[in-house]
């Protein structure tokens, strides 16, 4: 069944729509990110402008949170303290992040920077998850006890501290809103939720166990994408309704999905599955920096008054 | 539609030398369309429209190679910026970029014979018939080296997404009389009015033009959401962000009565 998209003037099938919703859904429940990251280069693919792909994405990542994180709360798995901290920093971060991103689109290379922001992103990001999801799956399998990445740094001596009762921490303020309003920054840049840089900061840096992450960072995403969503639909009027909508149906029910299969693998198995999609995605992208395209040429329609 | 009947009354009352605007034009184009408006609703898988008509004529054809028809579809101008990935430092990225000033969204040719070998070069640079004459791109040349390839490349792309059809020998014509052409529109089209041309030509030469416009309109569901993110765009963020928690809302309540 084909359906015209009023915003996006294109005409899609209705069922690859929602099996993509579906998907990116899955994905967002199972791992805590938004799915930001996926549906922009999926939207793309199937002929949608990038600019109706990145602020439609957005509305739909608002859904896919929504349903994920109320799953999670019903497991007291969201840290809302925590959640209001990070999003403080990230607001922050994402309104000089918007201010960088006017700086670079004068300067007309915004698409170079979003993709080496990409692939360096993700790939560090994935590689550090992936090596040390791999080391703690073995020594679980070994059967020696996990020792949990809780050691005194000097991240402990730092002045405002606050105690985060569901994630079991009593930290200064300052990381968390460091954290929050670096990832803020890249969200605004590269136009995503920033779930992906978010999960592994709380784990690695701020120390949070990985099941209150999720839904901590679920939290946090629903704000940063309604501010995203709002904003690009006051600017530049590229958020469609009816693909939104479709893309909805299919992420909510997909996020539901997730977050069972989610319950049933261990911390460390969902912590080397998020790195070794988060590195697909950066060898994708880092694949189209280097291969000599099929077609060097790229069009950009405006319509005429 | 009215005007024909009292052009014929008016030939038939005057003397030629008393009408020199038909004298010089002996043959002349009565044309219809099947529709006028296309109507874009949420099913909307694209349409085909029907371009016929006759030739009216008042002395036998005259002689100077055989009658051919051209029929053209033009969507709403757009300008493009078309941009060109180059290698950089080991990296492919956008590096030239050459903006189009105004080319159509759409574009369908449908003629009787191969296009080159019925129209006349200086014919196509008056009338824009063919696919290159319709796009209009001043002063690329100072925006990037090479900059033919750019225009080339933006029908190539538009080509191969089914913007720009040429289809040759498409349009049948009987008796040097009548003629019909079925011109498919995608179903990525976009909103605006589009002219319908249609040409008659004898040995390259273009010898009568009409031009019919078609009005693409979005309706229902599809206009009322264009309308609203147009005219009241906060409202429309709000609603879609409302609709956006209320789903996830409802997608997690109903599995809670699913899998208690």
């Amino acid at each position: 069944m084909q359906l015209y998209l009023p915003i996006a003037e294109v005409s899609v099938n209705a069922f690859l729509l929602l099996g993509m919703g579906g998907i990116v859904g899955f994905m967002s429940g199972l791992f805590g990110v938004g799915g930001g990251f996926l549906i922009t280069p999926l939207l793309f693919f199937l002929g949608v402008p990038p600019a109706v792909a990145v602020a439609t994405g957005a509305n739909q990542v608002v859904a896919s949170s929504v349903s994920g994180v109320l799953a999670q709360v019903r497991r007291k798995a969201v840290d809302f303290r925590m959640g209001g901290v990070l999003l403080a920093g990230g607001l922050a971060g994402s309104g000089f992040g918007i201010w960088v991103f006017r700086l670079l689109t004068a300067a007309g290379q915004v698409d170079l920077f979003v993709q080496l922001a990409y692939v360096l992103f993700l790939g560090i990001v994935g590689a550090i998850m992936l090596q040390e999801g791999l080391r703690s799956w073995w020594r679980s399998a070994e059967g020696t006890p996990v020792r949990r990445a809780h050691t005194h740094n000097w991240i402990h001596g730092l002045p405002f501290k606050m105690k985060f009762r569901a994630s079991g921490l009593y930290i200064s303020v300052l990381p968390p809103l460091a954290v929050g309003a670096f990832v803020g920054f890249l969200a605004a840049v590269m136009g995503v939720g920033g779930g992906f840089i978010m999960v592994p900061a709380m784990i690695y840096l701020l120390g949070m166990p990985t099941k209150v992450v999720i839904g901590t960072s679920l939290f946090q995403i629903i704000f940063v994408a309604a501010f995203t969503t709002l904003l690009h639909a006051v600017t530049s009027q590229t958020v469609d309704m009816l693909l939104a909508l479709v893309l909805i149906l299919g992420g909510v029910v997909g996020a539901q999905f997730g977050a069972q299969v989610g319950l049933r693998l261990r911390a460390d198995q969902l912590r080397i599955l998020l790195a070794l999609l988060v590195l697909l995605v950066a060898g994708r992208i880092a694949l189209d920096l280097l291969l000599t395209p099929a077609e060097p040429y790229s069009l950009t329609s405006t319509r005429l008054p | 539609m009215i005007r024909a009947p009292v052009l014929v009354l008016a030939l038939l009352l005057a003397p030629a030398p008393a009408a020199p605007a038909a004298a010089q034009v002996p043959e002349r184009i009565v044309a219809g369309l099947s529709q006028t408006q296309v109507a874009i609703t949420t099913n909307f898988a694209g349409s085909e429209i029907l371009v016929y008509g006759a030739v009216r004529r008042d002395a036998p054809p005259p002689g100077g190679g055989a009658l051919q028809v051209i029929v053209t579809v033009a969507g709403p101008p757009v300008e493009t910026v078309v941009r060109r990935r180059d290698r950089v430092a080991g990296i492919w990225v956008n590096n030239a970029a050459v903006t189009i000033d105004r080319a159509p969204s759409f574009y369908a040719i449908a003629t009787t014979r191969p296009l080159d070998r019925i129209l006349r070069a200086t014919d196509d640079l008056r009338h824009r018939i063919s696919i290159p004459r319709t796009i209009r791109a001043v002063g690329i040349a100072a925006e990037a080296e090479g900059s033919p390839d750019f225009l080339e490349a933006l029908i190539r792309l538009q080509t191969r997404r089914g913007n720009y059809v040429v289809d040759e020998g498409s349009v049948t014509l009987t008796d040097e009389t009548l003629f019909r052409a079925d011109v498919a529109l995608p179903a990525n089209l976009v909103e605006g009015t589009y002219a319908v041309r249609i040409f008659l030509l004898r040995g390259g030469r273009v010898i009568d033009a009409v031009e019919r416009p078609i009005a693409v309109r979005k309706t229902g569901l599809e206009r009322i959401f264009t309308q609203m993110a147009r005219n009241d765009p906060l409202a429309y963020g709000v609603l879609s962000l409302v609709l956006a928690v209320a789903a996830g809302w409802g997608a997690s309540a109903a599995f809670r009565l699913v899998r208690p």
